[in-house]
């Protein structure tokens, strides 16, 4: 079993080893655990769904898009007018609409519309540079700056006044084995491995997952076999950022305090979660989240326990993991090394 | 040419006439008007325009027989402490102002204070609770209490009114205020329920927002009292997850609660909660109810603790003014004579509270107010504890 | 005779005529700050420069560096001359401050080119965005290291260093920060002019160029990228130490990913590898943020904009990679830059 095989089933190993031992004494030991790894999973969907979207860019681009996890926070705020407008806040719809119906609306709309945003940057962003074929490291910069200016942005538009979400779910709790869910958090686990088996399907299946795949591989022969290389990349943009867009809504669901910043930590989290999966492949960022959720909920759940650990410490660990993995595996988990033809 | 020549020298001349003819009084504030805390900018700000209309409005401050306009200028430090810092030299130096209110937070407060101070300038920070703010600068003071005081306030009520034995404190370890404030918690809560009664004392770092793996571990050890020292943007999560996640007991605050926007952010979930601050809106009477009034009336909003504490210090500062008897044109001794003046302060009638100056520091003797979060979400006036 | 003489004797006029300024009070203290800040943004980009610029990296964290460098400064200053709570008595009078500050500035350089070595050795196995990704976690680490060492007052900050200065005060009234700063800032462009135009710096351009076939003429790629960038977190370290002695206050917020945004956006203005570009952008940078001051929030909008446009249509900053005497020929009658 090489690192990928290990890294892809430790997770749910823990939880099975978890569910096997439920009747071994020390309970409140195991509710604890239990707890903790429930929490790590639903922090860890959020990551696993913003790094395949960072994943589809770079396979695509080989562009890191820094602005991504700005995206994510602009996914987040076009959750919050689309929700409120159609709970009537704004006088635009009749209010009592139902929050069924509204949840059902806002999905949708709200990766419609993120998707829009991540596409326009490409178009007035890097597209030009791309056409003029401009050294790579100016598209980085351009996307940095691109994020920078979104944060900015929003700050000068909307002010600084943090915006509350709505709540659109009912407050229902499960209790598995002793720990408690949400019913919001346990929405937030679902989705993200549903719409990983979607991306693997649609990655894998279908002609523009394919025409994806073959960009990432070769650039310039793409278009020299019949495939329109703007409107693959296009695609890209619309389904990395409509992917970011609804880890903006559900995010915003299960932490509904909104700020124009909330998206550079968790942006950068999760480009880190991309990196050490192996940026390129998707099941690398898949994993790569998780991986990173659990990491963080480790170093806090073991402060007591370990000495030098303390829960303050959780970003350093979090980028120190990142450091050593880079050194040990350039590639990342899933990676594959790249060979350069001199 | 000569009439031209005349001219320019009569208009030379005039200028300076013209800037000495009208007798102001100038005030700078140091404050964040962007940055991540722009309400505190925002609220400092309001407050202080709406005692400058009243004090221009009724023709300027009277000191020694003679009227003054008041003149404010407001420089934004950006919530960044060497933007506190250039603010400072820039209302010290180039607007050459008497006196300095602000910065507000500890983090900004503590370098500009610093400035002032080797300035000989007097500075009030309205609501820096850190006591290195005022630490060895004999030209620095505050408005507000400190830390060391609001700590043990906590931990009294905690102990006495909600009967707690054991409690469990969450904090952001990367700012100085919450992280000052939980360890006095603890200090004087151990010492009054015993060793090891804080039974949790968990940390997260700024702008982290899933706080559900120490809560966690704060449930596990079983807490009567969850003591939260941090800002409105973190109450109302850490609140929500501990309710989610099993927590029943009563969250007690501090005075970072005390901010309008906690309720808008919070809701239901914050309803039923006591903390600690300066001053209370809801059931307030006599000057305080006046300037709630005015200030809602004038800003459609309710003043939150920043605003109050803002409107007496600045009222502090014209006060002393006023006790210097006669402003000469000397600017630096103007200063040094405010500073004393502000120094002997005694029984300041402000609106958070009176206030004294011992002479020795710069920090005001004051009582704080516990409030608690009444069903209709208001701040309402709980009790009063002096030290 | 004239040729060689010129610029140092230029350059200590200019010296004494700024310290006559503030004597004389033409110069405020408000405008001292000023011109000590443009000359530390101008340390910041033309060390960032070596890295980004000459050598073609994209080196992200030079915050982190310079956050590392301002700590040790701090700590080497207050340790030495202030009496500290956590830091006990001084070791050394005030009356030698003078002589030992650049001895305490000497230790914020190397404590930060130390951080640069370790930063540097697993950026030998990657390249391009790697490398960008290592030094923005290495910017993301420092700062998170420095809040959790209570030792140093963490998130709270560190206080002292207004002491020393005022200890160099009591010597002389002067001047000190601006002198020391203006000294710093001839020293880095004097370091880095040398160092680009010695064998090390052909390497680093040649790395630029095609690292492999660099490697296979005999060039030692690794020697090379470890003391270019010790050299330049290095000089981001006496920045930093300069920093925290002219506003008297470190704390870790001050060295944010902001903070390399700010250095990233002077070196592309400036040119890569034109270190008369990272000089010039850095001046004009630090009045640009005077004058957007009104602007506030909007600054953050402007400024990153002005850096795309200028990837969009001007890729090469203002001086692209030229050198001042490239510019104007006639210059080369008064210096050498070879």
């Amino acid at each position: 079993m090489g690192a990928e095989g290990l890294a892809f089933r430790a997770p749910f190993a823990f939880v099975t080893f978890l569910v096997l031992n439920q009747l071994a004494p020390g309970q409140d030991m195991l509710h604890t655990l239990m707890q903790q790894a429930l929490n790590a999973l639903q922090q860890g969907s959020i990551y696993a769904l913003i790094a395949l979207g960072y994943c589809l860019v770079y396979g695509v681009l080989l562009l890191i898009n820094f602005a991504h996890g700005d995206i994510f926070m602009v996914g987040a705020y076009v959750a919050f007018f689309i929700a409120s407008m159609a709970m009537g806040k704004y006088g635009l719809l009749p209010a009592g609409i139902p929050k069924w119906a509204v949840l059902a609306a806002t999905v949708p709309l709200t990766m419609l519309l993120t998707s829009g945003v991540g596409v326009l940057i490409e178009r007035v962003a890097y597209r030009p540079l791309r056409l003029k074929g401009a050294n790579r490291l100016y598209v980085v910069i351009t996307a940095l700056m691109m994020g920078i200016i979104l944060e900015y942005g929003n700050l000068s538009i909307l002010g600084a006044n943090r915006l509350s979400f709505p709540s659109l779910m009912p407050r229902m709790i499960f209790e598995p084995f002793g720990a408690r869910i949400t019913i919001t958090e346990l929405s937030a686990i679902v989705t993200c491995f549903a719409v990983f088996a979607l991306l693997q399907w649609i990655v894998t299946k279908t002609k523009l997952g394919m025409a994806m795949q073959a960009v990432s591989y070769d650039k310039f022969a793409v278009p020299l076999m019949g495939i329109p290389l703007d409107a693959v990349i296009v695609f890209t943009f619309f389904l990395g950022s409509s992917l970011a867009g609804l880890a903006g809504l559900l995010y915003a669901l299960n932490f509904p305090v909104l700020d124009p910043f909330m998206g550079a930590m968790v942006g950068w989290k999760a480009f880190v979660a991309a990196v050490v999966g192996g940026i390129g492949d998707i099941r690398g960022a898949f994993v790569g989240g998780f991986l990173m959720a659990f990491l963080e909920v480790a170093v806090v759940a073991a402060s007591d326990y370990v000495p030098f650990i303390k829960p303050e410490m959780r970003d350093l660990v979090s980028f120190s993991a990142l450091l050593i993995i880079l050194t040990i595996k350039p590639t990342g988990i899933f990676g594959k090394p790249k060979t350069t033809k001199i | 040419m000569k009439k031209l020549l005349v001219a320019l020298l009569v208009a030379a001349l005039a200028i300076p006439a013209v800037a000495f003819g009208a007798d102001t009084i100038k005030i700078g504030f140091n404050i964040p008007l962007t940055g991540d805390q722009p309400k505190v900018g925002e609220m400092s700000k309001d407050a202080a325009e709406m005692l400058q209309e009243k004090i221009n409005g009724a023709g300027g401050l009277d000191v020694g027989g003679k009227k003054y306009k008041l003149e404010f200028v407001y420089v934004d430090n950006e919530a960044k402490p060497e933007s506190a810092v250039n603010a400072a030299l820039k209302l010290i130096e180039g607007d050459k102002v008497l006196a300095m209110v602000g910065p507000q937070a500890s983090a900004r407060a503590i370098p500009a204070a610093e400035i002032a101070n080797n300035n000989k300038t007097v500075m009030v920070s309205a609501w820096s609770t850190n006591p290195k703010t005022t630490l060895d600068r004999p030209y620095v003071f505050r408005a507000c209490f400190l830390d060391d005081f609001q700590g043990p306030v906590a931990a009294k009520f905690a102990s006495g009114e909600l009967k707690a034995k054991t409690a469990g404190v969450l904090y952001d370890v990367a700012s100085d205020y919450p992280k000052g404030l939980a360890e006095e918690f603890k200090k004087s809560f151990e010492t009054i329920n015993g060793p090891k009664s804080v039974v949790a004392f968990e940390t997260f770092t700024t702008k982290d927002v899933d706080f559900k793996a120490q809560l966690t571990k704060i449930i596990e050890a079983k807490p009567d009292v969850l003591f939260v020292p941090q800002y409105y943007n973190e109450v109302p999560l850490i609140i929500k997850q501990a309710r989610d996640l099993g927590y029943k007991g009563p969250v007690l605050g501090s005075d970072s609660w005390g901010s309008a926007e906690l309720m808008n952010l919070c809701g239901d979930d914050c309803k039923g909660q006591y903390f600690v601050t300066h001053y209370a809106a809801a059931g307030a009477k006599g000057a305080t109810k006046e300037f709630i009034d005015a200030f809602t009336a004038k800003f459609k909003d309710t003043p939150d603790d920043v605003a109050a504490l803002t409107w007496d210090a600045t009222g502090m500062v014209l006060a002393a003014i006023q006790k210097m008897g006669a402003l000469s044109n000397d600017l630096a001794k103007d200063r040094t004579a405010l500073r004393d003046a502000m120094s002997t302060m005694r029984d300041y009638a402000g609106i958070t509270g009176k206030m004294s100056f011992d002479g020795k520091t710069g920090d005001p003797v004051k009582c704080a107010v516990i409030v608690k979060i009444n069903d209709k979400g208001e701040f309402a006036f709980h009790e009063s504890v002096c030290p | 005779m004239g040729t060689r003489i010129t610029v140092p004797a230029a350059l200590c006029a200019l010296l004494a005529i700024l310290v006559a300024m503030t004597q004389k009070d033409i110069l405020g203290q408000y405008g001292v700050t000023f011109l000590c800040s443009m000359g530390i943004y101008v340390i910041l980009s033309a060390s960032l420069n070596l890295v980004n610029g000459y050598m073609g990296e994209f080196s992200c964290g030079h915050a982190g560096f310079m956050a590392v460098g301002a700590y040790a400064s701090s700590i080497a200053g207050v340790f030495l001359f202030v009496p500290d709570k956590v830091f006990g008595h001084p070791w050394l009078p005030m009356s030698m401050s003078i002589v030992a500050f650049p001895f305490i500035l000497a230790i914020g350089f190397a404590a930060a080119a130390l951080a640069g070595l370790v930063v540097a050795i697993p950026s030998f196995k990657t390249r391009g965005d790697y490398l960008a990704v290592i030094t923005l976690a290495a910017g993301y680490i420092v700062k998170s290291a420095i809040e959790n060492i209570e030792a140093v007052g963490g998130p709270r900050g560190f206080m002292g260093m207004s002491k020393v200065v005022q200890g160099m005060d009591t010597i002389a009234e002067l001047p000190w920060m601006l002198i020391w700063i203006f000294l710093s800032v001839t020293f880095t462009i004097w370091i880095l002019r040398r160092f680009v135009y010695s064998t090390y710096g052909k390497g680093i351009m040649a790395i630029h160029q095609d690292e492999i076939a660099a490697e296979i003429m005999s060039v030692n790629t690794n020697k090379m990228k470890l003391i270019a960038f010790m050299l330049s977190s290095g000089l981001a370290g006496l920045a930093g130490g300069l920093y925290a002695y002219l506003i008297s206050f470190v704390n870790p917020s001050s060295f944010t990913i902001l903070r390399s945004t700010e250095c990233l956006v002077m070196v592309y203005l400036g040119g890569m590898g034109s270190l008369t570009g990272s000089v010039l952008s850095a001046v004009a940078f630090t009045i640009m943020l005077e004058f957007l001051k009104p602007l506030e929030q909007l600054k953050w909008v402007v400024i990153p904009l002005v850096l795309i446009l200028l990837m969009q249509f001007r890729p090469e900053g203002i001086m692209g990679n030229r050198e001042l005497s490239d510019v104007f020929p006639k210059l080369k009658r008064f210096y050498r830059f070879k």
